[in-house]
């Protein structure tokens, strides 16, 4: 599937079907082209062909030595920048994006229950009508009448429990997130019945949470397969081992041998075989490997690489190169373990993270794969399944410890964190590094710098939030200060 | 302070650059002396304590607007320097400046097309509601762009490299740049060309994040220095005579001697290099005076060594202006002592010692209306108590109309009182049934400070009901809380409906109570229920004792020709009237099935109709954090009668485990000695299955677990060995420990302790562990000399076999020393990183509110959500985080219980087909199975469910 949509996409773009094809085979889609370098490119195509590829693609033509170069350039995370990305991602999508149709139709009950409230004029929310149904299930007979009292009341109920206006609910949040804190743990505990696995759980989890940290101490997957394969074990482990990371020093020792500046490399068989690794796919990845210099050659069933470099300083860093080499694998993911659930269901768990290309497996069932890494997620499907993912996690952080936080509060501090489409830190370099009013951001860190940049811009500081109301001494604007009261006397109501 | 009507408001507050024509115009007086105060004590003219510049003495007066100490607010100064100096918290913007302009004609490095799109840029990002912090990165980048011009596109003259070397020095292809030529350089920047004579565009400040209506670049190389007022940093006099000057005085002194210096040295035409050391020395007084912690530069010392504080210390950190004396205010009206309990007290009430109550008071303002009422309090004097020597309030203050306070005293309060006018105020002291605001830190929700009635009571400390500890996390080791007595109506009338404790039983976290029985009062509500315990009338007279008058006792059974009362019933004498509800107690033994009103352990609880039917009353019922009953009659019956059941309740347990009585001891942990064989069997057993493994590894023979070295394996099996063992023990134990033992009764009750301490007191400690592992470190391949190099044995790892009541051994009491050492460590680390990450939490999210329009935005007016945790409903208000409890409604509607009503019953997608419901044709409404996509809304229906 995932070669032919990718061979047509590079069809469409007016790319020979051979061409095409070659390259599909080279292990290359889209994304990858778009990275790969143009001598790397040429092994698989003619530099005739390749050239004539990158102008149909559009693609700055740079050859491997660049890619180290390529990767240092910084980006621009200004609003700007960030919004005319937005735009070129849009352009560049080959396919259009079809949302699934997630809704589902309602059932029998809960239509009736829709219809009935559609005529009532009563608006509640979808939980509570498939609620209402749930229940209805058991009732045996289900009249008209009945069916409206019970939404009244229920609406009545609904009404007399919705939240104040002018609560201050972000304070209330943040009490109710915070103020747990100081009940859970330290520890890092290992993952739900994976032994293997060690999670970071409790405060510092929770810290990470709300640091909207690139990489979270404890990066860690769950991948769901298909279910043709799921529940074929073997199959499984054969994914797993394909996923999991494996470099050279996995399988095999690297030693130099000083009398003859070279490195001989000698694979562990066994490991080997436990990875599904041969002799040649370790020669080959050795080949692939651009920053080895030296002539490789097999002696035996050992490897050895005669390296042009003299010094001992050299050839101990092409070792360390030799060593790290990637055999297989997928970058980051450190460790892959198979469980089964309950439903006797496979599941691979993994050390590390990286989502992007995870799902680009063909095998995996790509609407469970599930990683705590919340930026990644923003990155690779957008931000609002990052805020459902960092609601997930910080519930889930909650949970384990055996503290009750009402959802809604830590919805509400997602909500804040993904307010302004990527998820930004709730501290100084986040959200409060970023509040309008010049005295609030003073009062929280680095004060002085807050102050001098404020004079030079000539900002105005509206006094509009709580801080700063604080501090001039005026009651604040949530609350009971949001309203103002009024008292006409009786001389003036007369008028 | 009475409140004023509608109050005016500070509607913003602008920030702007100073000028130094600005400097010198608001200066009262140019300062030219580096001294303060001539031998006699005054200060000296046009020095730094020249009284132009505001008084801090008492008689003396102002110069400049000829006001005492309080009424003038004091008047800058200003100092010219003699060569102008670099302002530090500018240098970085200076540079970005100097790197992205011509050196020549001042005109941005940039072409008109350049220009053009930065504008644009910078338009379209206030389109996009860009901040402060966009505006900068963006103007970062321009910046950069710019600078890698190297040759000015305007004259084209050709530009240099021009670095900084920390903290303040100029450098243009290694050539110093001093501050004067930074500032004709500066000058030059949207001001006039030197090449064209024409005035350089207005946009280049723009486009470098400058707003040119408010501040030029080359202020900021400082030519005048303003000097703070006097008040701003007084001197003090030292017991001893001597004056002690505040740093910034000190600073000051620095700056004006060398500047004198220099320019003495500047006019007598002194060495270049001569001036030029004196220049930096300037600059590096004038760096200090403004931030004493710049990096690369040593900061400026005290002459006992201590580091001055100068200005931006001031104002930064914890202790600093910002966060010490603009976002925490110290006030008045308030007290703080010792807490300790009163079980009689209400929940809402605090008892206030006399001394406190004669200290705080409320302010009345005189009216027509209570005249007469005042004048009498007034009357009364200071100290005024009645015929029994009880304590009434009389009066400490009265303010006239002029603003005027007079202070009471036994000889003026008659005559005061005569003249009393209307309009003035009485400051009375406090009375019972006042409202005061009572507050434990550390304050981490918003019921750690929460309104109380007043009750004025003989002795020192603030007294108040156990139930309202948990909320307070208070107990009465040592604590102090803090009150504050409210002084407007308004605040008033909030605290007593916002913030009355009885308001605050439900938490907004959870939507469950946060208040309830501790401790003893769960034991003793527990022995008054459980298992239905029959209390003779003299009995059951003394638990119901201290509920006051107007209580019917329940009818007695009479068994053997005797009279007795059911504790159950008497329980119940706390219900409401029509409450019913049922569940399953903290005493369940957590059945397969549940078998219900068939319970043998009384742990179903049923209540019908204000009666207690069956089951036992325990932390699940009425405990802080968990009690159902009280969470019901909360949401059902409205505050004041959960406060009035609960009350009602603790005292009935009070009653009840004092007619009983209870005590714990160290026999509560007695166990038969055959017990105890049993235990170390059990014990060496397990010690014996360890160093089998520990052999297995030895020879390496263990089987390896996958993906886990062979060292962690061993580790692994032999903490599921210790543990069980552990477990096994304490079940063994608990075999002999009956629910007639009372540290039992407390762990089942849900009062205090669990079970596990239980096991660890009569059975065996266990395993001790640092870090999650068994303890390894210590000596060589060792933890202790009493151990052979590499043993792994349990014993060697930290095993305690010992129970607490045994004793320890010396090896294992000092393992287990350092397991308590890791507790302690872990929670000192803990409350400083969750205080700062609520710290953090609060300041991001404080501006939130919810709208009348049910969303919720910032003080931007960005929505932050449509509707409040996408349905609108108050956590407080749900149901354990539910909008409604459908149950109850359908219960009530339908008459009778759809379905055998359980909590934990699976609730199935909607997607889900439904099983045949029977509809009756005539009365029912028809179902077709067509359904058509549905209009409804709400679309994030799955979140909302609990």
């Amino acid at each position: 599937m995932a070669r032919k949509d990718t061979v047509n996409a590079l069809i469409r773009r007016g790319i020979s079907a051979k061409v095409s094809e070659a390259l599909v085979d080279g292990g290359y889609n889209l994304q990858k082209l778009k990275t790969a370098p143009f001598n790397v490119i040429t092994r698989f195509i003619s530099v005739e062909d390749a050239e004539e590829l990158l102008r149909k693609l559009g693609i700055r033509k740079f050859m491997a030595e660049e890619t180290a170069e390529a990767k240092v350039e910084p980006e621009f995370p200004d609003l700007v920048a960030r919004m005319r990305d937005a735009k070129k991602k849009a352009k560049k999508r080959t396919k259009p994006i079809t949302i699934p149709d997630k809704v589902q139709k309602p059932t029998k009950l809960e239509q009736l229950v829709l219809d009935q409230m559609k005529e009532e004029s009563v608006f509640l929310p979808m939980s509570i009508v498939s609620g209402l149904a749930q229940r209805l299930r058991g009732v045996k007979r289900i009249t008209r009448p009945m069916v409206k009292k019970l939404l009244h009341r229920v609406n009545e109920k609904f009404a007399e429990h919705s939240i104040d206006a002018h609560e201050s609910i972000g304070i209330v949040a943040a009490q109710s997130v915070g103020e747990p804190g100081t009940q859970m743990t330290m520890r890092t505990f290992h993952y739900a019945g994976v032994a293997e696995l060690s999670v970071t759980q409790g405060l510092p989890r929770l810290i990470e949470i709300v640091d909207a940290r690139r990489e979270p101490s404890t990066p860690m997957m769950e991948i769901h397969l298909k279910s043709r394969i799921t529940k074929n074990v073997e199959e499984v482990k054969r994914i797993a081992r394909s996923i999991e990371l494996t470099r050279l020093h996995h399988v095999a020792d690297v030693e130099i041998d000083i009398n003859n500046m070279r490195i001989v490399i000698h694979p562990d068989r066994d490991k080997m075989s436990t990875k599904d690794l041969t002799f040649d796919t370790l020669k080959d990845s050795l080949m692939e490997e651009r920053r080895i210099s030296g002539d490789m050659e097999v002696e035996g069933k050992t490897i050895v690489i005669t390296s042009p470099e003299s010094t001992h300083k050299k050839l101990q860093q092409i070792m360390e190169i030799v060593r790290n080499t990637k055999i297989k694998g997928i970058d980051r993911v450190d460790r892959a373990v198979i469980k089964q659930l309950n439903t006797g269901e496979f599941v691979i768990f993994t050390e590390g993270s990286n989502l992007e290309d995870i799902l680009d497996m063909p095998e995996i069932d790509a609407q469970r794969v599930y990683t705590n890494n919340i930026v990644e997620v923003c990155n690779v499907l957008g931000v609002e399944a990052a805020r459902n993912t960092l609601i997930k996690e910080a519930r889930k952080t909650l949970e384990e410890q055996g503290l009750t936080v009402d959802v809604r509060h830590i919805m509400l501090i997602s909500d804040m964190m993904s307010n302004d489409g990527d998820i930004k830190a709730i501290g100084r370099h986040g959200i409060s590094g970023r509040k309008s009013s010049i005295l609030a951001r003073a009062a929280f860190e680095i004060t002085s710098t807050h102050l001098l940049r404020a004079g030079i811009i000539g900002e105005v500081d509206t006094l509009s939030g709580v801080a700063e109301n604080i501090i001039v001494g005026q009651p604040v604007t949530v609350g009971t200060g949001a309203v103002e009261l009024e008292y006409a006397p009786r001389s003036a109501r007369k008028r | 302070m009475i409140p004023r009507a509608l109050g005016k408001r500070i509607m913003g507050i602008k920030f702007e650059m100073l000028s130094p024509d600005e400097v010198r115009r608001m200066s009262a007086i140019k300062v030219i002396t580096a001294d303060t105060y001539d031998d006699d004590g005054f200060p000296i003219e046009m020095g730094l304590m020249d009284s132009h510049m505001g008084v801090i003495e008492p008689g003396l007066r102002c110069k400049t607007c000829g006001g005492r100490v309080d009424d003038c607010p004091g008047h800058f100064g200003h100092i010219d320097l003699a060569m102008p100096v670099i302002h530090v918290g500018y240098v970085k913007d200076i540079k970005r400046l100097l790197q992205s302009t011509c050196r020549e004609c001042g005109r941005l490095l940039m072409t008109k097309d350049q220009i053009d799109e930065a504008q644009r840029l910078r338009r379209e990002m206030d389109e996009l509601g860009g901040d402060t912090t966009d505006f900068d990165m963006l103007t970062k980048r321009t910046a950069k762009d710019a600078s890698l011009k190297t040759i000015c596109p305007y004259c084209g003259a050709e530009q240099m490299k021009i670095t900084l070397d920390k903290p303040s020095t100029f450098r243009e292809n290694g050539h110093k740049l001093t501050p004067k030529e930074v500032r004709e350089r500066l000058e030059r920047i949207s001001g006039p060309n030197p090449k064209t004579s024409m005035v350089n565009p207005q946009e280049d400040l723009e486009i470098m994040g400058i707003n040119p209506q408010v501040a030029r670049p080359e202020w900021m190389v400082l030519t005048a220095l303003p000097v703070p007022p006097v008040t701003v940093r007084p001197s003090i006099t030292l017991e001893s005579g001597d004056r002690s000057e505040d740093d910034l005085t000190h600073k000051l002194v620095d700056v004006l001697r060398i500047n004198q210096r220099l320019r003495e040295n500047r006019d007598a035409g002194a060495p270049q290099l001569i001036v030029e050391d004196l220049w930096e020395l300037l600059q590096y007084h004038v760096t200090t005076y403004f931030d004493n912690q710049t990096s690369g530069i040593p900061p400026a010392r005290h002459r006992s060594g201590r580091p001055l504080k100068t200005l931006v210390q001031r104002l930064k950190g914890k202790e600093g202006r910002f966060r010490s004396n603009l976002s925490g205010k110290r006030v008045n009206f308030s007290a703080r002592t010792v807490i300790s309990p009163d079980p009689w007290l209400s929940i809402n009430e605090v008892g206030i010692p006399v001394e406190a109550a004669r200290e705080l008071t409320i302010p009345i303002r005189v009216t027509a209306a209570n005249l007469d009422y005042v004048k009498a309090l007034v009357k009364r004097g200071t100290e005024p108590v009645d015929e029994d020597g009880n304590y009434l309030p009389g009066v400490n203050y009265v303010i006239r109309g002029d603003g005027r306070r007079i202070k009471m005293t036994t000889k003026n309060a008659e005559a005061t009182s005569e003249i009393l006018e209307i309009g003035q105020i009485v400051e009375r002291q406090l009375l019972d049934g006042d409202i005061v605001l009572f507050n434990r830190q550390p304050s981490l929700h918003r019921m750690s400070m929460m309104a109380h009635r007043v009750r004025i009571m003989r002795h020192k400390t603030f007294r108040f009901n156990l139930c309202v500890c948990p909320p307070y996390n208070a107990d009465f080791d040592g604590d102090e809380m803090n009150l504050h007595v409210l002084q407007g109506l308004e605040a008033i009338a909030e605290g007593e409906i916002l913030m009355l404790v009885q308001e605050n039983i439900l938490s907004p976290r959870f939507g469950g109570p946060v208040m309830g029985a501790i401790h003893d009062h769960v034991t003793g509500i527990f022995m008054l229920t459980y298992r239905d315990p029959k209390f003779t009338r003299e009995q059951a007279m003394e638990i119901v004792n201290r509920l006051g008058t107007g209580i019917v006792l329940p009818k007695p059974k009479t068994i053997d020709g005797k009279e007795y009362f059911s504790g159950k019933a008497l329980f119940s004498l706390a219900l409401p009237d029509d409450l019913t509800i049922s569940y399953k107690a903290s005493i369940c033994e957590k059945c397969d099935s549940c078998k219900k009103e068939d319970c043998k352990y009384d742990a179903w609880v049923k209540i019908e109709d204000g009666e207690l039917l069956m089951g036992t009353m325990d932390a699940k019922g009425i405990g802080a954090f968990k009690g159902k009953i009280l969470d019901k009659i909360a949401r059902d019956k409205g505050t004041t009668a959960a406060r009035e059941f609960l009350e009602v309740a603790t005292k009935l347990s009070i009653g009840a485990i004092m007619v009983r009585g209870f005590t714990t001891s160290i026999d509560d942990e007695d166990i038969p000695l055959q017990a105890r064989k049993d235990i170390k069997k059990m014990l060496d057993d397990a010690i014996s299955d360890v160093e089998k493994k520990v052999r297995a590894y030895n020879e390496g023979k263990l089987d390896q677990m996958p993906g886990r070295s062979m060292e962690e394996t061993l580790e692994v099996e032999v903490m599921k060995i210790l543990g069980k063992a552990r477990d096994e023990t304490g079940k063994k134990a608990g075999e002999y420990l009956g629910i007639e033992n009372s540290a039992v009764v407390m762990a089942r009750s849900g009062a205090r302790g669990s079970m596990m301490n239980l096991s660890q007191m009569a059975g065996c400690i266990g395993q001790q562990a640092v870090r999650g592992e068994r303890l390894k470190r210590g000596y060589d391949d060792r933890t202790l000399p009493h151990f052979a190099p590499g043993d792994k044995g349990a014993a060697a790892k930290g095993f305690v076999t010992a129970c607490y009541k045994s004793g320890l051994s010396p090896t294992e009491y000092f393992f287990h020393s350092m397991g308590g050492r890791e507790g302690l460590v872990d929670t000192a680390v803990r409350t400083s990183r969750s205080g700062y990450m609520q710290r953090r939490l609060i300041n991001a999210l404080e501006d939130l509110r919810v709208m009348p329009d049910g969303t919720v935005r910032n003080t931007a007016g960005t929505i932050i959500q449509f509707k409040f945790g996408e349905d609108g409903i108050d956590p407080t208000r749900s149901i354990q985080g539910k909008a409604v409890d459908l149950d109850d409604i359908l219960t009530d509607v339908l008459g009778e219980e759809p379905e055998p009503g359980d909590d934990d019953r699976e609730i199935i997608g909607y997607g889900e087909q439904e099983h045949d419901t029977e509809i009756e044709p005539d009365e029912a409404i028809e179902v077709e199975e067509e359904g058509g996509g549905g209009d409804y809304e709400g679309g994030g229906s799955g979140g909302g469910e609990g």
